[in-house]
């Protein structure tokens, strides 16, 4: 997947227009029914995300001992699970959370993948031979058992949550920049800078750095669902973020314990999920397929 | 030939030490003494001073992590802190299951999969072939917990025509396949995507090939060449992909067995997390890592000895 993303971008070229490029890309997205069902559903979880505290009808944390398990009701539009809390306000919240761990485990992940991969593709052979056995290993593990380790170590919570991500999401990306810096770095623009003596720092991040960041781009958002599955399935085994704060995996977890009573929040609870891991996959697929000639050409085929 | 494998294999073990060497460095790095930070603040004294005895905690580092390395490297993955039994012996107690497990999914995976993707040849560029399509990305993105979750409370809570917990015993084979029958196919439903795509895309690939027209100018019908001789071709990238997905089913088992309380790996990996059994998860990680490698050189050597060409590019 990522050598497809990096032969995309060295084909697409650089002249074009950015915002030309951007207005076609998204009219292109939105002109499969795959892009659209995406772009509906990622903007719908955004939206929601961002307004979420306005939305809530209830505080996530409002115990209400009378109305323990009740179903759907006028009151509690999705019910409430077994300490009585409201489950659409534990929804919408847990939107917001699901949004900030995986943009700021993303952001994490980006920032030191990219310094990380530049320097193995530009730096010295010994390094670089380093720095890939040290990205292999790091995917050569199954990324639940990697992340259960951590657990027992620092301790469940958000911190954990997010350092789990960026261990699994690092070698990834350092690996694209990496190849897109080894590809770069014979071309005649890098070679004319190095013969006017440019220091590495300038050529790194004057020149080498933009034409790294479209392609990775494209890869974190296909990751999205990824890392919402992660941080779910983590908060769902109880080693997530803490039990009080509202995240579907928390719901999904309350709701396993009392599965055998009812099937609410066990269903409240993986929607999000489900719409949250389809939307971001679709979206990113047709991203690519957009981005990407050579692979839409070969659909269409 | 020969030297590829034995360089895959090195590769591997020096991954492996590489692994160890995050968790062991990652043990020493948190503040504090190592065997709380390993067991947990509620962890008896007597506990405490077996786990500094056996990872060596009074000696300097280099040396501990000999220590380590060279257990590891005879295959002594050390003892549960809480039972005093060695980790591999326990691993190896509960490994059947978690195999039987990956071995069902990959029958679900591959059955389903080969199944869409030809229907989806067959009615290539019409509806069944898009909403194949979109469904295949589907099952993909969608998590394998939540299909655990599903699957449990349909066939296991609302129907209960499927048992919802446990494995069942090996002497009662009926009871067993039952029991196996919704936790595999939770876990290979993911893959029935992967594998879906795989086998339009090659099968695509395939009937575009000069001998595929030549069939077809001799007047064989559509679906005879494509069950009979693309599917074949097909079948080459289905079996790279299948062996690559190994790991992948591993994640998958961590929630099933949890979600259906089945005995074996990923079970005890998470009981041990939450008892705060470090040697235990230690060891857990340390043989899925193991078999996760084995199965990617897996895939390479299959991958060349079926296609002459990869075997050129190899050499």
């Amino acid at each position: 997947m990522s050598e497809a993303v990096s032969n995309m971008h060295v084909a697409s070229g650089f002249n074009q227009r950015r915002s030309l490029r951007i207005a076609r890309t998204l009219r292109q997205i939105h002109s499969t029914p795959l892009g659209a069902i995406g772009v509906v559903l990622v903007t719908l979880i955004v939206l929601v995300a961002a307004l979420a505290p306005w939305i809530a009808p209830y505080s996530p944390t409002a115990i209400s001992v009378t109305e323990r398990l009740a179903g759907p009701s006028a009151a509690h539009w999705l019910g409430t699970d077994q300490l009585g809390r409201d489950l659409f306000t534990r929804v919408i919240l847990g939107t917001r959370t699901a949004m900030t761990v995986a943009l700021v485990s993303l952001t994490a992940a980006l920032a030191a993948a990219i310094p990380l991969g530049l320097i193995a593709g530009y730096g010295p052979r010994w390094l670089d031979g380093l720095l890939v056995l040290v990205f292999d290993s790091l995917s050569s593990l199954p990324m639940i058992m990697f992340g259960l380790a951590i657990v027992v170590l620092l301790g469940p919570g958000v911190s954990t949550v997010i350092l789990v991500i960026v261990a699994y999401s690092v070698p990834s990306y350092a690996r694209l920049v990496r190849a897109q810096t080894l590809s770069l770095k014979a071309r005649d623009f890098i070679r004319a800078e190095q013969v006017m003596n440019a220091s590495s720092l300038r050529i790194l991040f004057v020149h080498l750095l933009p034409n790294v960041v479209g392609p990775l781009l494209i890869l974190a958002c296909l990751d999205l669902s990824t890392v919402i599955t992660l941080e779910a399935g983590l908060s769902f085994l109880g080693l997530g973020v803490k039990p009080q704060v509202p995240s579907w995996g928390n719901i999904l977890s309350d709701g396993f314990s009392v599965i055998r009573n009812t099937p609410v929040p066990v269903l409240v609870g993986s929607i999000p999920i489900v719409l949250a891991t389809i939307g971001f996959t679709f979206f990113g697929e047709a991203l690519r397929d957009a981005l990407d000639p050579k692979l839409a050409t070969e659909k269409s085929a | 030939m020969t030297f590829f494998i034995l360089r895959r294999v090195g590769l591997g073990i020096a991954i492996l030490f590489v692994v160890a060497l995050m968790l062991f460095s990652l043990m020493h790095m948190i503040p504090g003494d190592p065997a709380v930070v390993a067991l947990g603040a509620r962890s008896t004294p007597e506990m405490r001073l077996a786990f500094h005895e056996m990872m060596g905690l009074d000696r300097p580092f280099y040396e501990q992590l000999g220590l380590f390395i060279g257990r590891l490297s005879v295959g002594d993955l050390g003892e549960d802190v809480w039972s005093r039994r060695p980790v591999l012996t326990m691993i190896a107690e509960v490994m059947p299951h978690t195999i039987t497990l990956a071995l069902a999914s990959f029958a679900w995976a591959v059955a389903l999969g080969v199944a869409l993707g030809c229907l989806a040849v067959l009615y290539r560029g019409r509806w069944p072939d898009w909403l194949i399509g979109l469904l295949s990305i589907g099952f993909v993105a969608v998590p394998s917990f939540v299909v655990s979750l599903y699957t449990l409370l349909l066939f296991a809570v609302t129907l209960n025509w499927l048992p919802a917990i446990g494995a069942g015993e090996m002497s009662d084979p009926l009871g067993y396949l039952k029991a196996l029958i919704l936790p595999s196919f939770a876990i290979g439903l993911g893959w029935v995507g992967y594998v879906s795509r795989i086998v339009r895309a090659a099968m695509i690939e395939a009937m575009n090939e000069p001998y595929v027209r030549t069939l077809q100018s001799f007047g064989v019908g559509q679906r005879r060449v494509v069950l009979r001789y693309a599917l074949r071709q097909s079948m080459l990238s289905v079996l790279s992909v299948i062996a690559i997905g190994f790991g992948g089913l591993l994640t998958g088992s961590v929630f099933a067995e949890i979600v259906f309380s089945r005995p074996g790996l990923g079970k005890m990996t998470y009981d041990a997390v939450i008892t705060r059994n470090f040697p235990v998860v230690m060891g857990t990680v340390m043989v899925t890592a193991a078999l996760y490698i084995a199965c990617m050189i897996c895939a390479d050597i299959l991958a060349a000895l079926l296609d002459p060409r990869v075997k050129r590019a190899l050499q």
